[in-house]
């Protein structure tokens, strides 16, 4: 965000510049952009619309009551809430010391924990949602999906195996706006141990970074399918799937709510984004 | 001695502690299984090493689906790159007022993420059969869409919707680039009498022409692994190699366990290429625009 207030302002004086265009003409550019515009807007405002056809003759909000009174709605998304909400703290307990103990102590496996912190992008998810069933079946020597309870922690680790590559980037951002050595050295004279260290010194410093983190992790968590439907947990992502196949504008109030739930994720992310620099000038 | 040892043995284990986890856990939850399927996947049903099982995806069946994917992540990728380009360079040096550009990206940011099952409803309530823009062009403007061949749920179809978080990805990272190529270069182009074609033929896009490629090679991965989209627009209509594994999982389809393993390998092998071509072709963009 920092960047882009950056680009405009810079972007002001240029405006002495001769008039020749630069880019595609002044035409060329109005009309890509409006194409833009409307190939972006007229989804949601045709999901949107759709959603409001459920009584005949009239538009009313019957779709979003269905869905929302729907005990399978409220199910799938407390269970899914609730993932999202493990996910993130597995996610934190294993990147930041990770990423703490790179920074200080040892920094030549940085790149092996950025590489594997970037699999999860390369290996598709059905792949390393497949390698679980295998791994982890009843046969095998960690037979976690013999139970809910256990199948139920192999997705979260599934969850968080996903999540890595935005964790730790976050994370990682986070810690570099830190000294990280000072803070580590007087934090240790003055006899604090590493927990202390890790998780009431360089937490509440990097918290505004994890929070991206976090609210990225829970938009993909809430959507997501493969790993859900194939370790056969009763989340957001598969019922959704049901729903489309079995109502007409239900799906598309489903729609409108989880377009409504990333925006705000986003926009949660841009605002933790613009307070974090805030914050540490006040102090 | 004995001292010195235990000295230097907890002077490792501090150095280790923090990482030990998170390596740990990546070898359990991470890499593992995925080399559980790739071990997989050159064995038999007998569990006997061999080629067999590989020399299998060259069967039709299999094949196709392969093909089809590749073909929709590569026509996804291509137009994805090349409008989101398109729209970028046009908001950041088109004549457009500035103030477009922060929404655009907040907005790229959001769509990039609007993907999956939901982005699959938005479209087919807005160009399906009754679907809204369907409907408007049919009553306002007699235009019936399905009556002249088109049809959403198709390979078309597919892709138009893959577009949506295509281009949005593309805009996201791409901005970036163009609004770093230096104002130098342009006012040195100009003065040596370059138009604006010749600048952006010459100067602008040999520089971006690495971020453009890597860019394509990462959406090109983006829409190979994906399922959930295609799973809820066209059920199994198109049978995406994604969606054909998912069947094998589920059911054993195939009559062969150690196909899907196959199947799994032969995709990471296609996605791992694409994003060593990013990966590869980010560091050379960086070093131009900095």
């Amino acid at each position: 965000m920092g960047e882009m207030t950056e680009a405009i302002t810079s972007a002001a004086p240029s405006k002495a510049r001769r008039a020749a265009p630069i880019g595609p003409g002044r035409l060329l550019s109005w009309t890509l952009f409006i194409f833009g515009v409307l190939y972006f807007a007229l989804p949601l405002i045709g999901m949107f619309e759709f959603s409001l056809r459920k009584r005949r003759g009239a538009y009313s909000f019957d779709a979003y009551t269905s869905v929302l009174g729907d005990p399978q709605f409220q199910a799938t998304f407390s269970y899914s809430l609730i993932m999202s909400v493990v996910t993130i703290a597995l996610g934190l307990l294993l990147v930041l010391p990770a990423a703490l103990w790179v920074r200080i102590r040892l920094p030549a496996m940085r790149p092996v924990v950025e590489f594997i912190t970037l699999l999860p992008l390369v290996i598709p998810v059905i792949v390393i949602a497949f390698g679980y069933l295998r791994m982890f079946n009843t046969s095998s020597f960690l037979p976690m999906t013999g139970t809910v309870m256990t199948t139920n922690l192999l997705l979260a680790f599934g969850y968080s195996t996903l999540a890595l590559p935005y964790m730790y980037r976050a994370i990682d951002n986070g810690l570099r706006t830190l000294d990280v050595q000072t803070l580590t050295e007087a934090a240790q004279s003055l006899g604090a141990g590493w927990f202390t260290i890790l998780f009431r010194i360089m937490l509440p410093n990097v918290f505004t970074a994890v929070l991206s983190g976090a609210f990225l992790t829970f938009s993909i968590v809430l959507g997501e399918y493969v790993f859900a439907a194939l370790l056969d947990r009763p989340a957001f992502g598969p019922y959704m799937i049901w729903i489309g196949g079995n109502k007409a504008y239900e799906p598309a109030a489903l729609a409108v709510i989880a377009f409504a739930i990333t925006w705000g994720c986003m926009g949660l992310i841009q605002l933790a984004g613009r307070l974090a620099p805030h914050t540490r000038a006040a102090r | 001695m004995p001292a010195m040892r235990s000295a230097s043995v907890s002077r490792i284990a501090a150095n280790w502690v923090g990482v030990i986890p998170f390596l740990a856990f990546a070898a359990v939850f991470l890499l593992l299984p995925t080399l559980n399927i790739v071990v997989g996947a050159f064995r038999d049903s007998s569990g006997a090493y061999t080629l067999d099982t590989l020399a299998k995806l060259f069967e039709p069946r299999l094949a196709n689906s392969f093909w089809l994917s590749i073909r929709v992540s590569f026509f996804s990728a291509a137009l994805g790159a090349l409008l989101g380009f398109l729209i970028a360079a046009a908001v950041v040096h088109g004549g457009l007022p500035a103030w477009v550009r922060a929404p655009l990206v907040t907005f790229s940011g959001v769509a990039a993420n609007f993907a999956g099952v939901p982005l699959a409803f938005a479209f087919i309530a807005t160009l399906g059969r009754i679907g809204f823009v369907t409907v408007i062009l049919k009553e306002w403007f007699g235009l019936n869409l399905y009556g002249m061949g088109f049809n959403l749920i198709s390979f078309w179809g597919l892709i138009f919707v893959y577009l949506y978080f295509q281009m949005s990805l593309m805009i996201l990272i791409i901005m970036p680039s163009i609004e770093g190529l230096k104002r130098e270069w342009r006012e040195a182009a100009e003065s040596l009498g370059a138009s604006g074609l010749q600048y952006w033929r010459m100067v602008a896009l040999p520089v971006l022409f690495p971020s453009l490629l890597g860019t394509f090679a990462l959406l090109f991965a983006n829409s190979f692994g994906a399922i959930a989209t295609a799973q809820a627009l066209t059920g199994s209509s198109q049978s995406l190699i994604t969606i054909q594994l998912f069947a094998q999982i589920r059911g054993d389809v195939l009559q062969d366990p150690n196909l899907g393993y196959a199947i799994a390998f032969g995709m990471i092998v296609i996605t791992a290429v694409a994003n060593a071509i990013y990966i590869v072709l980010r560091q050379r963009a960086e070093k131009w625009v900095k």
